[in-house]
């Protein structure tokens, strides 16, 4: 007589699966890497003649930082904090200060650090700038379209950066 | 004809699937788990940033860390900031070799969507990092993402 095949047990099937699956629950990081994004200008070729592009002194806000991660912007002493606001106030220039950028399409920001700056104000640096941007292109979209940009179909987002198009400079630090 | 209401038993539900299910999700968190492959021998607290954005893609994305050496190399290779590419130290020249294995590493059409993120300690000073910048510039290995944390609070 013929036993009758043992059936395998697949009771404790979803216990095993439940601890392999806790187990890659628990070691999964699912850390995305966030950060500011910046794209560096390339390298200028070495034979490429120098070309000085004239621009106003009124379109460049300067903003430098030294060793002792003190801010200078347009040769004043200025706090990190009072820098967004400046940099709007420079991007827009909403009063038509003579002493401010154009239009925001001219507006450049030149930014120079020591090679002693701490690594921690130069990105709380672009930040401000940064947000400087963004929120003239928010406050432009609230304007035109009554949404926040985020809300806007591609193209018309693309239109708004283009209006305030984020030109930072970057000159090679001394010292 | 006697109608008698026979009381039915409600029937156990089946857990035969439970197995398949659990499997599926297993899989799911296997197939998306990235184990650390770097050991990080220096010591990096990012800054913190309000405006921060994701990287999109993770495999696209190349890491350089600066910071000072964990405790464990601190008598060996100082207290000073350094570079790791991988799994050991460098220097700046190292980051163009470095950028091109990157690059021999994926496939053509992806060249262009390499990002190179950096991640410094806070309390690195910019030299270092300047350094790291000119040396990416050289490679053409031109965007860049500083990599920061979240700041809730707004100047």
């Amino acid at each position: 007589m013929a036993r009758p095949v043992q059936e395998v047990n697949a009771g404790s099937m979803a216990d095993i699966a439940f601890l392999l699956l806790i187990f890659f629950l628990v070691t999964t990081t699912i850390d995305t890497d966030k950060g500011i994004a910046i794209k560096l200008p390339p390298m200028p070729e070495e034979n490429q003649p120098q070309n000085d592009i004239r621009i106003k002194e009124r379109n460049v806000l300067k903003v430098l930082v030294n060793a002792n991660d003190m801010l200078l912007v347009d040769g004043e002493p200025t706090d990190i904090k009072e820098l967004k606001r400046m940099t709007k106030d420079f991007i827009d220039n909403p009063t038509k200060n003579p002493d401010l950028s154009e239009s925001p399409q001219k507006a450049i920001v030149s930014l120079k650090n020591d090679r002693g700056t701490s690594y921690n104000l130069y990105i709380q640096v672009h930040n401000e700038l940064k947000a400087a941007y963004n929120e003239l292109r928010d406050a432009r979209s609230r304007l035109l379209y009554g949404r926040a940009l985020e809300q806007l179909p591609e193209s018309r987002q693309n239109e708004i950066k283009d209006y305030y198009r984020q030109v930072i400079s970057e000159a090679e630090p001394e010292g | 004809m006697k109608l008698k209401k026979k009381e039915k038993p409600t029937p156990a539900i089946s857990t035969a699937s439970l197995p398949d299910i659990v499997f599926m999700l297993l899989f799911f968190f296997m197939v998306t788990t990235v184990m650390r492959e770097t050991d990080l021998k220096v010591k990096v607290v990012v800054p913190q940033a309000t405006e921060i954005q994701k990287l999109e893609k993770k495999s696209l994305v190349s890491y350089i860390h600066i910071g000072i050496p964990t405790e464990m190399y601190r008598a060996q290779f100082g207290t000073a900031p350094r570079i790791q590419l991988n799994d050991a130290f460098a220097t700046p020249s190292m980051i163009a070799e470095f950028i091109d294995k990157e690059r021999a590493a994926r496939s053509e059409q992806e060249v262009p969507f390499l990002t190179t993120s950096i991640k410094a300690d806070r309390e690195v000073k910019m030299g270092i990092v300047t350094d790291v910048k000119q040396e990416l510039r050289k490679a053409n290995a031109l965007k860049l993402n500083y990599s920061s944390s979240l700041r809730t609070e707004v100047y």
